[in-house]
């Protein structure tokens, strides 16, 4: 399904790894090539030559010391797991 | 003074009476308990609140700190140790937060009490706090209308003097324009002067921490607690912090403030209009100078946040997969089919769709013609701003284009939606400093509405914005008036 934009919501909804109903997809569709025809604007600016944004002040590599330092325990670390087992995050099997 | 007047104090005048052992913390948390209990189910502010850990942390309270002693609410995307951090979506569904953000240390540190959790637009996008996945929060000067969004608990909870001051988040104008809409101050600081670490990232080159409170002197209180620098965020700026309270009082002769004219259009209401111009008379009357200025690339802001937001906001909430924490999906046949329907039932609309453009943009093919140009338009931008902060001290608009619209109003349309915040989002683009305050009130149907005068300053000039807003603020009386829900409480 495809709008007024080159976006096909179905399929960048799957890129995105989040399943859609058909509806929801319809729905999405025609609001962002909205968004999308608004965002066309940037195209009337020559751009040619202008660098890519940096912060506001620079701020270059941030460096520290290699160092050990406190941290979350396994316990903390699990303690919001939706499914643990033996100190461990439990999946669905991922390879065969 | 009762424990029923405890709760409309400003922070400044509570920490003099807890000074004075005028009442006691206890008596602090007890009298905005009962506050929060009388009208928090018409208003609709908080997600979570923690009491019990709250009375505690008042027993020791050293109230000779900064803080010492003070309440102070926490947008829902903070993370509180112990407490949930929702961000007000289903996905983080039963988590609790293993450990307190840098600001949260810091507020600890100044002696503040982090009791409880503001609703917000689900992950913070939105800008009316509709979006969120667990309540609609109510405007307490309109309760058919919205805070304004994202962080709507916290403009709504000081506004109905159910906090004495909140933190909240601000990435495209998520403190200043419900700060607006409310009735209240918000101050969003420079990118990089208050740490992020465990703020739960929405748009990474964009997100910023900052106040919102009943006064221009508590956002400069809470600023002096939360500023500076931080090793666990690299993008923590490594610049003293100045005493933001003590620059409060100068005078404003010889500041030069600039208006924006591509920012007087079209679409900003008249009676938001009239309030503005009546502002700019009075700072003028106050010393300051009032100067037409220019932002030539104004008008392409919307469009190069939308793009620039949504990007890093697709790369950020990858990380809920339904693995290490919140919701998961019942019996999931495979893996991407765990992914792929927790993500589908834990995220609400407005995330889902955002996550897609964002996806989009970044895509092969179309990183160049969206991605990379939004980014060298937001270059463009950024020089705008640099050259009109060579000849003024800072900038001055409304905050929104218009006072607080009916909830369910713009729900339909994310565009109108995203429209709204063509004001603040050029200092979260920019990493410049700005802030809210009230400057007046709309007539709408028998219901005054507050609106909202925004000041941007240069980068890590937060002293200065503080110091003309407060200038203002104590030239008029808007910051004095309450909301009837918060001025209309039962006595008991």
């Amino acid at each position: 399904m495809a709008g007024s934009s080159d976006l096909n919501v179905a399929y960048v909804a799957r890129l995105a790894r989040i399943n859609l109903t058909e509806d929801e997809a319809k729905t999405f569709q025609k609001q962002l090539d909205d968004v999308l025809k608004y965002v066309e604007k940037l195209r009337q600016l020559d751009v040619t030559g202008v660098e890519v944004a940096a912060h506001a002040l620079p701020v270059f590599n941030v460096f520290r010391d290699d160092v050990p330092r406190g941290w979350f325990t396994a316990e903390q670390a699990l303690s919001n797991a939706p499914r643990q087992e033996n100190g461990l995050f439990v999946v669905p099997k991922v390879v065969e | 003074m009762t424990g029923n007047d405890l709760p409309a104090l400003s922070i400044a005048e509570l920490q003099s009476l807890l000074r004075r052992r005028e009442v006691s913390p206890r008596d602090v948390i007890s009298a905005l308990r009962q506050r929060i209990e009388a009208i928090d189910p018409d208003v609709a502010a908080y997600l979570s609140l923690d009491f019990d850990t709250a009375d505690k942390e008042s027993e020791n309270a050293n109230v000779d700190l900064p803080l010492g002693g003070i309440p102070i609410a926490v947008k829902d995307i903070i993370n509180v140790i112990g407490q949930p951090c929702t961000c007000a979506s289903k996905i983080l569904n039963g988590y609790r937060a293993p450990y307190d953000a840098t600001v949260v240390q810091k507020l600890r540190a100044a002696g503040a009490i982090p009791f409880g959790k503001t609703n917000l637009d689900e992950f913070a996008m939105g800008s009316s706090t509709e979006n969120s996945a667990l309540k609609s929060t109510r405007n307490p000067w309109d309760l058919s209308r919205v805070p304004g969004g994202s962080s709507g608990g916290s403009a709504a909870a000081v506004a109905a003097d159910e906090a004495f001051g909140a933190l909240g988040s601000d990435t495209g104008g998520s403190i200043r324009q419900p700060a607006a809409l409310c009735g209240v101050v918000g101050l969003k600081p420079t990118y990089g002067r208050v740490s992020r670490f465990g703020l739960v990232a929405f748009a990474s080159s964009l997100d910023q921490i900052g106040p919102v409170t009943k006064t221009v002197r508590d956002a400069a209180l809470i600023m002096s607690a939360v500023a500076g620098h931080d090793p666990q965020d690299s993008t923590s700026l490594n610049e003293p912090v100045p005493d933001y309270v003590g620059h409060l009082g100068n005078s404003l002769r010889g500041v030069r403030l600039g208006v924006p004219k591509e920012y007087m259009i079209e679409g900003i209401d008249p009676q938001v209009r009239a309030a503005i111009e009546a502002a700019l008379k009075q700072l003028n009357s106050l010393g300051a100078e009032i100067v037409e200025v220019s932002l030539p690339s104004t008008e392409y802001g919307v469009a190069v946040y939308y793009i620039i937001a949504t990007a890093e906001a697709s790369a950020n909430l990858a990380r809920f997969d339904g693995v290490r924490y919140g919701y998961r999906a019942e019996n999931p046949k495979d893996v991407l089919d765990l992914y792929g329907r927790t993500r589908e039932e834990g995220f609400g609309p407005e995330v889902k769709r955002r996550i897609i453009l964002g996806t989009y943009v970044l895509s092969t093919g179309y990183y160049d013609a969206y991605y990379l140009r939004a980014q060298k338009v937001r270059e463009l931008i950024r020089r705008d701003f640099a050259s009109v902060f060579e000849k003024v001290d800072a900038l001055i608009s409304p905050t929104s284009p218009v006072a607080a619209f009916k909830l369910g109003e713009r729900v339909a349309d994310p565009l109108q939606m995203y429209l709204a915040d063509v004001f603040t989002i050029a200092a979260n683009l920019v990493g410049i400093c700005g802030i809210s305050i009230p400057c007046g009130f709309t007539d709408l149907d028998g219901h005054h509405l507050p609106i909202g005068l925004q000041l941007l300053g240069k980068p890590l000039d937060e002293a200065r914005i503080l110091q003309v807003a407060h200038a203002y603020e104590q030239s008029t009386d808007w910051h004095k008036a309450r909301p009837p829900i918060a001025a209309n409480v039962p006595k008991q």
